[in-house]
């Protein structure tokens, strides 16, 4: 592991929830006096599904506009009433970790680093590489059948994405004529 | 068995233990004792790859010992359909086998016809060329001596095994098979589901509360993404891609091909039709065949992910897009497939972070970047709460994810970024005179004016459109063939049945009985939540059980009624013609025992592309219909230099090729290394002890990892040899909080004859101390 103990709970933001627990012992009246200093007692929960495996586990997010405060099982979810496990009790981390990527990045051939680069010129080039390899290996008709395909280009992946992407992926990659299609269900 | 769902789907898990503690009975299969199998009243283990001798044996058992669910059988399953003389098993092979194309002509295993063309039957299962007899003698040959000695399961822990699930063929009580890529990632992956299907068939446990073969998808949305056609062979729904063959050169022409005569899938052409007005709004008229031959036709060829990679390392593809997905990690022959992502000319990757895939050029990556002349794009999307949308999980639930916060930083929604390119490429060719630029040209994209889509119009465009009225479709079985509607995906047609009624977003947890929750989000198709529910009943419409009735005749109301949705036309009586027809998508109308599949239409046990034994079973070796793809880069393994069984599987805490968990430093921290699992007795063979660094090494490759010495394996005894087998997680990689080598640096390019799925459960290896 290349994180000690310490720096992990730096990471994690455990080393105050941990204190704010020490802090309200177990006394119940206590517990409740100080609640409205929780930080989500302010906060509406946004029911989400969990990212992870098919079972399908709802999930509560506290967000403020710039920062993720908590997350819990969602207790009115038929399926996990409440429970997670590990990856689900996680979820936070998604947003607050470090190494989350922020900025379009860009490796020019032959180079040996990223360049960070803004959305607009990263998707022009891209529009533009995909023009050039479909125009140059675009076949209309094989052996007299109509075919329109391009074989140069391939996608793969999506199945951690939402219905409505996949759904606008399929369209746009087949709307270019693409047969090379595959996602994680054969992997 | 094929599945852990204590650990890789833990909440599942619970109702497993609820059933436990209601009487009911867990059985755990697998070559490892896993927390699943902790939890077990009966584990037995198997080695890997040999789950069609298991299966099979459990077939035999339930055949001779009379444990079958015979109304069910006969009702609702093909075992009562005539077989042409033209089919016969022998030696490992059914007739009609090429060996040089290794392919079967399966012209040869078709049912007998009468004069009328229908298909001939024998209801009392007697005569000696129906299916059932001829599965019996299929399946003789699978004693429980004879399985054991294959699977090195002991014969006491075997027979408790089929003693226990077989007694769920009696009508009152149910049994279902959770599985998962143990199952399928093999190069017989097909026929191992096949063979619970006929299992489960045979037991009448298909269509009923608590059967069924329950498929434990390993991510959040593998259902979705497959529903809606990012699989090369399927458009959205299930409908097949057209080929570039004669046969299939137009509309018409493809339909005919396609659509099944019997059954639901007549209605196909409605459902194509109105997925190419979705595909290709007013362009897509009467007079062009609905703008047919705009969509790509693929050759009659494998263009799945193995097959992928093996053009791109010959140097035939010029870019690809990355959506998520980390081959350099959760690919089969990982180095190799690392070696192709070189090839390309460029590559888009989208993810929330830095993956091995996306920085394959880096040195870290053991490459070197002068060399690689692949230019590469990193575009940082946001996390599933930073956006909205559905997912939809195993059970078909199609549910809503709000938006919680705004994308961080600069990163966006995948939808966000798939708009913003398909606007630049209409640009692009907007104006373009060229033929070959027409079918992208008539492709619409009516999501918005603006760079951010508007994704309640997507959901609409799925859902589909009366492109006459512009109203909402209220269900599929509303849909046209001539070009009045439109649905992105037939399946989800009704989850958004009218304006501003998104049925993936009920939240409604009131339990409609039998633990329905029918008003809880939505499930395809048109919200039924046990498929093939028409089985729970005979074929009067009386439940099996009554005490677990879901749906059932009302003779006074005249229609279906119960807890489900019924399957399929509710007020068809069970007297009225068709009226007793349990499965309306398989082709024939039943349940198919017998169903042919490239290697054949029953299952047959065959060893693993790499395996430490001989086929006990017939000399051919391995699955004689799998592509085998030669060549320096993808060698094969022989036991007397690799002799131990590799599997590999997931933990708890890390998901898949780990890119999302040892990015997340709380399960960085729960599993921060990279390690294999091996037996007490391989361990002192090899002089390892517990927490030891070792190298395995495979015929593909090397890598290292710490020893966990356990007892949760054990060596196997195979047709009287010794066999050790040895697992391996596939998490790690170079990138992330924790880094560790990837276990696909060991596994071949092999995959199943019909799926083409990598064989990542069963290879061959060995171990020593690092």
């Amino acid at each position: 592991m290349n994180v000690s103990r310490r720096q992990f709970l730096k990471l994690s933001g455990a080393t105050a929830a941990t204190l704010a627990l020490v802090e309200l012992g177990f006394n119940e009246n206590e517990v409740k006096a100080k609640s409205k200093d929780f930080k989500i007692a302010e906060l509406k929960p946004t029911p989400t599904i969990c990212p992870y495996c098919s079972v399908g586990c709802g999930i509560l997010v506290y967000a403020t506009d710039n920062d993720v405060v908590y997350t819990e099982g969602d207790p009115d979810h038929p399926i996990n009433q409440g429970s997670l496990c590990s990856k689900g009790t996680s979820i936070r981390q998604l947003y607050t970790s470090e190494k989350r990527m922020l900025k379009p990045l860009y490796r020019a051939p032959g180079s040996s680093k990223w360049e960070e680069k803004e959305w607009g010129w990263m998707l022009d080039k891209i529009a533009e590489r995909v023009k050039e390899s479909r125009d140059n290996s675009f076949q209309i008709a094989k052996d007299g059948i109509t075919v329109n395909r391009t074989e140069a280009i391939a996608s793969l992946g999506g199945a951690a994405l939402d219905n409505e992407e996949t759904y606008v992926i399929q369209k746009l990659m087949r709307g270019l004529g693409l047969t090379y299609i595959e996602h994680q269900a054969r992997i | 068995m094929g599945g852990n769902p204590a650990e890789n789907h833990p909440i599942s898990f619970k109702y497993l233990l609820k059933a436990k503690q209601n009487g009911g009975k867990i059985v755990s299969v697998d070559p490892r004792f896993t927390r699943s199998s902790s939890q077990a009243d009966v584990y037995a283990p198997l080695r890997s790859g040999t789950d069609i001798a298991f299966l099979g044996g459990m077939i035999n058992y339930a055949i001779q010992n009379d444990m079958i669910h015979k109304d069910y059988v006969v009702s609702y399953t093909n075992a009562s359909f005539i077989v042409e003389d033209t089919f016969s098993y022998e030696d490992g092979l059914f007739s009609g086998y090429d060996a040089e194309k290794r392919k079967y002509d399966q012209k040869q295993w078709k049912y007998k016809t009468d004069a009328e063309g229908k298909t001939v039957v024998d209801k009392t299962l007697q005569n000696p060329r129906c299916v059932y007899q001829l599965m019996k003698k299929h399946f003789e040959r699978y004693t429980v001596e004879k399985v054991c000695e294959v699977t090195g399961t002991p014969q006491d822990k075997y027979i408790e095994v089929a003693k226990t699930f077989c007694a769920t063929a009696d009508p009152k009580k149910a049994g279902t098979i959770m599985y998962a890529m143990g199952t399928t990632q093999h190069t017989v992956g097909t026929q191992n589901v096949r063979s619970f299907a006929i299992l489960q068939l045979l037991l009448g446990n298909i269509g009923v509360p608590g059967g069924g073969v329950q498929a434990l998808r390993g991510e959040s949305n593998v259902q979705g993404s497959t529903d809606f056609g990012l699989l090369f062979g399927n458009l959205t729904g299930y409908i097949e891609v057209p080929q570039a063959v004669a046969e299939q050169a137009s509309l018409e022409k493809f339909l005919g091909v396609v659509t099944p005569k019997l059954g639901y899938w007549v209605n196909k052409p409605k459902f194509l039709v109105s997925f190419l007005k979705a595909m290709y709004g007013k362009s897509a008229t009467k007079d062009n065949e609905f703008g047919f031959q705009f969509l790509p036709k693929i050759d009659p060829k494998d263009y799945s992910h193995i097959a992928l990679f093996e053009n791109m390392y010959a140097g035939n593809l010029d870019g690809a897009f990355l959506w998520g997905t980390n081959p350099v990690v959760g690919g089969p022959n990982a180095l190799v497939e690392k070696q192709a992502l070189g090839k390309l000319k460029w590559m888009v990757a989208v993810d929330l972070w830095e993956t091995e895939s996306s920085s394959f050029w880096q040195k870290e990556a053991g490459s070197n970047p002068e060399d690689i002349q692949t230019e590469v794009f990193f575009l940082p999307a946001c996390s599933s709460y930073e956006k909205e949308g559905t997912v939809s999980n195993s059970g078909r639930w199609m549910q809503y994810r709000w938006q919680a916060i705004k994308p961080k930083g600069d990163s966006k929604a995948d939808l966000e970024i798939v708009h913003m390119l398909a606007r630049r490429l209409k640009e692009a060719y907007k104006g373009s005179t060229k033929p070959e630029d027409k079918p992208f040209q008539a492709m619409t994209w009516e999501f918005g004016e603006h760079d951010h889509p508007d994704i309640d119009l997507v959901a609409k465009e799925i859902n589909g459109y009366d492109t006459v009225t512009g109203k909402l479709v209220a269900k599929f079985p509303d849909l046209k063939d001539d070009g009045t509607t439109s649905s992105g995906n037939w399946i989800y047609c009704g989850f958004y049945p009218e304006e501003g009624k998104n049925l993936s977003q009920r939240r409604d947890n009131k339990d409609t009985g039998m633990s329905n929750f029918l008003n809880w989000s939505f499930s395809w198709p048109v919200n039924r939540r046990i498929l093939y529910n028409r089985a729970s009943c005979d074929p009067s419409g009386k439940p099996y059980n009554e005490k677990n009735a879901i749906i059932w005749w009302d003779e006074s109301a005249k229609a279906w009624g119960g807890y489900d949705v019924p399957d399929f036309n509710k007020l068809l009586a069970p007297s009225d013609e068709g009226g007793a027809t349990a499965f309306m998508m398989t082709g024939t109308t039943k349940g198919n025992l017998f169903a042919p599949r490239n290697e054949g239409p029953f299952p047959e046990h065959y060893e693993p592309f790499e395996s430490p034994v001989q086929n006990a079973f017939s000399s051919q070796q391995i699955n004689p219909a799998i592509k085998i793809w030669d060549g320096d880069h993808n060698p094969r393994g022989n036991s007397e230099k690799f002799p131990i069984v590799a599997t590999t599987y997931r933990m708890s805490e890390h998901w898949q090729s780990g890119a999302m968990t040892r990015n997340t430093p709380w399960l960085a921290e729960l599993v921060p290394h990279m390690l294999i699992e091996i037996s007490e007795e391989l361990a002192k063979d090899k002089g390892i002890k517990d927490k030891d660094k070792v190298k395995i090494s495979s015929a593909r490759g090397e890598i290292e990892a710490y020893a966990v010495v356990t007892k949760r394996f054990k060596p196997y005894t195979i047709l009287g040899k010794t066999v050790h087998q040895i697992g391996m997680i596939w998490h790690f990689g170079y990138k992330g909080i924790v880094t560790g080598a990837s276990a696909n640096n060991l596994t071949p390019h092999i995959g199943d004859a019909n799926t083409n799925i990598p064989e990542y459960k069963a290879f061959l290896c060995d171990v020593r101390r690092a």
